[in-house]
């Protein structure tokens, strides 16, 4: 978290020196015309706050933006506690320093972690001008308001830009002393912005990682073993170097761990389609004596027939499970499996970094530039301050880029070349070097009572790590207060892992990803065995208002929970007459401290073409900070978990990865997007984030409106394995 | 032997090798870098530019397919003092996610609206479907388009 006064300090150093002249691109009218240059001052206020000579501030975005919307949502929230009209701001990606905490973009934190910090980097700045408006004045600060960028007293207006070199020299006020709009008097927040980058963006100026160009910059290319472990025993080297357009061919060693720098053969030369073209002919010999023999196939059909029988160890066990079962009335029991998953942003990982004796410059898309330099720092010998991360806009992230792989081949591969290098992945190289979800298999059973009551709930959870102990890293590991944990008295989860070398990360809403499309769609087959109404018994179930307790920020509101499944059911107009072959699918899922209830409307071909034609969303994450960017993720995360659920799945069959570009991998195109419809239930809740709990109620949802549709219950994930595609 | 051909307007002339895909020319040699790499083998569409008015895949085009025509990319895209219709649709309409594919989304949009400037939704369907969008825009996209349309193109 940001301390402003710190940071302020850090800004200010002990030198009293406050203006700082800057030479910048001038926010030209809309449209292409010229780009000019002009000189301001602009004086810094703290870390997130400068006020330009011109009337304009300049607001630092601290976050990677990877398509989440932070390089315009953070500011925005800044803008509206300093007061100032959002047509007077301008945003810079901050740099990487101390000053800014952490600085990543994951698990849909940065609203949430920034809010409270960003509203006091902009109110203490606003505070600071107050006091020095009011010193001018000869006022009582208490006879001062701000406005639109001006301290209003009486009939004076000063322009912010007047105060902010007096205003800076000015105690830097106490947390406690600042004053916070109330959320009806909010300009900015909740409004629809468009995107900082947008005119840069259509008009092709450079802003990605893939972007960097300079003098004297060389371009490489890495290639790494297909079988995950395998190492370099020989290469056709001279061959490569004697290339047209190659000026170095050399093999490297692994460095550091997982996230770090695999083994491999890099090129570099003078041309992108040289070194690819180079890395076309690159004959290697790989050492596979260390490497993985995992088979996704096999490991999927011994998980599916043990499923549902007792073994693996317990993760949980409340209640008296064996005891609810044996006295119930009814049970029901089934399993469900979803495969792994590529993250596939549309930027194949690349970084560019300039190696210069004890110094480095890197350029990287990546999702955790503080955890970048920590890397680079470790495993190749240059100081933390001899690092500067320059981080650029990233084309997609999803979860990928939360590795640093490609920096730490950048960095290497600049270091022992001697040049500056931009290392370029293909298509190829990403889908075979990604961080993938991990496949996974659930054997559920529930018991139920008399009334129709779930009163005992056992899942046998069959999944993958590298260590065979415990899911590594976390992509596939239970929450505390997993669904539907604290709501049935007797559950229970046993655990099945198997050992295996594939690197697992988290893909977008890890964990829930593939738990909502199980327990979203188990319900649905326990309503229907028990001939119960589904969404009764969803509401049922969350009972009576109350706090599920869960880790911090992670508490459930039953409340909360129940407003959005009945609001997606009005809004759906849930239970609607449709005919043969047409049905809807509710579903709900918590995640990231989201409440998403979404409702699919679709229709099935006799010879399985699915055709989504609506999709609503209702969605609790408190205020919405930008209502733009808010509703875009909600759409996106449905489109992406369409056309994760229809076609998408990775093959792994002996350590190697089958799937290798988008001829294989077919993410969804533009002829099978539905019409969306996104609501979202606004309250004074702490604000959380939308990149990801959008995603997790698609595939139940699709899903049991298949099983309306069809009578045909999916159990397994990708729908094209069942025979179902796109109309 | 030097490839000439024309660039947003301008004559460039190239001894580069011929084979050379026009993304990486672009790209590398001109540094008009808003056509973008995704897959290398024409199933994305980041990559598309416009080759005599045509939407093509810059990554399946080389600069020797090239020679003597008429080359227009993104940064060519926007007239002298304004943005082309579509720039500006996709501008107020908040279209990006990440960005990374609406270079070449427009492109394609753009090569749609000169051959039919009022085009019906399976028009956009159609013209659009070899443009893959990971973070999933789709909808503001089908948006834009129409709004530009509206705009007349």
């Amino acid at each position: 978290m940001i301390d402003t006064n710190i940071s302020r300090r850090a800004f200010l150093g002990t030198s009293g020196a406050l203006v700082v002249a800057v030479s910048f691109t001038a926010c030209k009218p809309k449209g292409a015309g010229p780009v000019t240059e002009t000189q301001v001052t602009s004086t810094p206020m703290n870390a997130h706050v400068e006020i330009g000579s011109d009337g304009f501030v300049t607001l630092f975005a601290q976050h990677p933006e990877i398509g989440q919307g932070v390089k315009t949502s953070l500011p925005m929230i800044v803008a509206e506690e300093l007061d100032v009209p959002w047509e007077k701001v301008r945003v810079r990606q901050s740099e990487i320093d101390p000053k800014y905490g952490f600085q990543f973009a994951g698990g849909s934190l940065s609203v949430p972690m920034l809010w409270q910090p960003l509203r006091e980097a902009g109110a203490t700045a606003r505070a600071m001008l107050v006091s020095a408006a009011a010193e001018k004045l000869g006022v009582e600060q208490s006879q001062c308001k701000t406005e639109n960028g001006f301290v209003i007293s009486g009939s004076k207006r000063l322009p912010y830009s007047e105060l902010a070199e007096a205003a800076a020299l000015l105690p830097v006020p106490d947390k406690a002393e600042l004053k916070f709009k109330d959320s009806q008097d909010f300009k900015i927040l909740g409004r629809r912005i468009t995107g900082v980058d947008n005119e840069a963006l259509v008009t092709g100026r450079p802003l990605f990682g893939i972007d960097q160009q300079f003098e004297g910059l060389h371009y490489g290319a890495y290639t790494k073993c297909p079988s995950v472990g395998g190492i370099v025993k020989s290469a056709n080297l001279d061959e490569i170097k004697a290339m047209p357009g190659i000026t170095d061919a050399f093999a490297l060693d692994a460095k550091g761990e997982v996230d770090a720098l695999k083994p491999g053969v890099a090129i570099v030369g003078t041309s992108t389609f040289a070194v690819l073209k180079a890395k076309n002919a690159l004959k290697i010999d790989w050492d596979l004596s260390n490497a993985s023999t995992f088979n996704w196939e096999e490991f999927l059909e011994r998980s599916k027939s043990a499923a549902l029988k007792d073994g693996g160890t317990s993760l949980f066990s409340d209640g008296d499970v064996k005891t609810a079962f044996n006295s119930a009335d009814k049970t029901v029991e089934h399993v469900y499996a979803y495969p792994f998953l590529a993250h596939a942003p549309l930027e194949p990982q690349n970084c560019t970094a300039k190696v210069d004796g004890d110094k480095v410059e890197i350029w990287a898309p990546t999702q955790m530039p503080t955890q970048a330099v920590q890397m680079v720092a470790e495993n190749f010998g240059f100081k933390p301050e001899n690092i500067v991360l320059n981080q650029t806009r990233c084309g997609g992230g999803f979860g990928r880029r939360l590795f640093n792989d490609f920096v730490a081949e950048a960095v290497a591969i600049s270091q022992k070349a001697g040049v500056p290098v931009k290392v370029q992945w293909t298509r190829e190289d990403d889908m075979a070097n990604d961080y993938y979800r991990p496949g996974a298999v659930h054997g559920c059973a529930a018991a139920l009572d008399a009334s129709g009551k779930i009163t005992g709930w056992k899942v046998n959870f069959h999944t993958l790590s590298k260590d065979g102990e415990t899911p590594g890293r976390s992509p596939n590991a239970y929450m505390d207060n997993e669904f539907p944990r604290h709501l049935v008295d007797h559950y229970s989860v046993n655990e099945t892992v198997t050992k295996m070398a594939i690197p697992t990360g988290w893909w977008r809403a890890p964990i829930s990803n593939g738990f909502a499309f199980v327990y979203g769609s188990f319900l649905h087959e326990i309503a229907h065995e028990t001939g119960q109404d589904y969404v009764e018994l969803v509401l049922s179930l969350y009972g009576d208002d109350q706090i599920i307790p869960g880790p911090q920020g992670s508490e459930i509101n039953t409340a909360r929970a129940k407003g959005v499944i009945r609001e997606v059911a009005k809004r759906s107009n849930w239970g609607k007459k449709l005919p043969k072959g047409r049905a809807q699918g509710l579903a709900y899922y918590y995640s990231h401290s989201g409440y998403i209830g979404e409702v699919v409307e679709l229709e099935v071909s006799a010879d399985k073409a699915v055709k989504v034609h609506k999709v609503d969303v209702v969605a609790d994450v408190g205020p919405i900070v930008n209502m733009s960017g808010a509703e875009n993720q909600c759409a996106g995360s449905v489109i992406d978990g369409l056309s994760t659920m229809m076609n998408l799945q990775v093959n792994i069959q002996n350590g190697q990865i089958i799937e290798g570009n988008f001829d294989t991998y077919p993410l969804m195109r533009m002829p099978s997007t539905p019409e969306i419809d996104v609501h979202f239930i606004q309250s004074n809740n702490p604000p959380t984030g939308l990149g990801e709990p959008a995603l997790p109620p698609l595939a139940p949802a699709v899903c049991n409106a298949i099983f309306s549709a069809t009578g045909e219950r999916v159990r397994e994930l990708p729908l094209s394995k069942s025979g179902f595609r796109f109309a | 032997m030097a490839i000439n051909l024309k660039i947003n307007g301008k004559r460039v002339s190239s001894s580069s090798d011929p084979e050379t895909p026009l993304l990486w020319f672009v790209r590398d040699e001109l540094n008009l870098v808003g056509t973008k790499f995704g897959c290398g083998i024409a199933q994305c569409g980041a990559c598309t530019i416009h080759v005599d008015g045509v939407a093509v895949r810059s990554c399946q085009t080389t600069l020797e397919d090239a020679e003597g025509l008429d080359v227009k990319t993104i940064e060519g895209l926007a007239g002298k003092d304004r943005l082309h219709a579509l720039q500006q649709a996709w501008i107020d309409l908040d279209v990006a996610q990440c960005g990374y594919c609406q270079a070449g989304q427009i492109m394609s949009a753009a090569a749609l609206l000169a051959d039919n400037p009022s085009p019906s939704d399976q028009d956009i369907d159609d013209a659009m479907a070899g443009n893959l969008c990971r973070c999933g825009t789709y909808p503001r996209i089908r948006a834009a388009i129409k709004q530009a349309a509206g705009m007349g193109g």
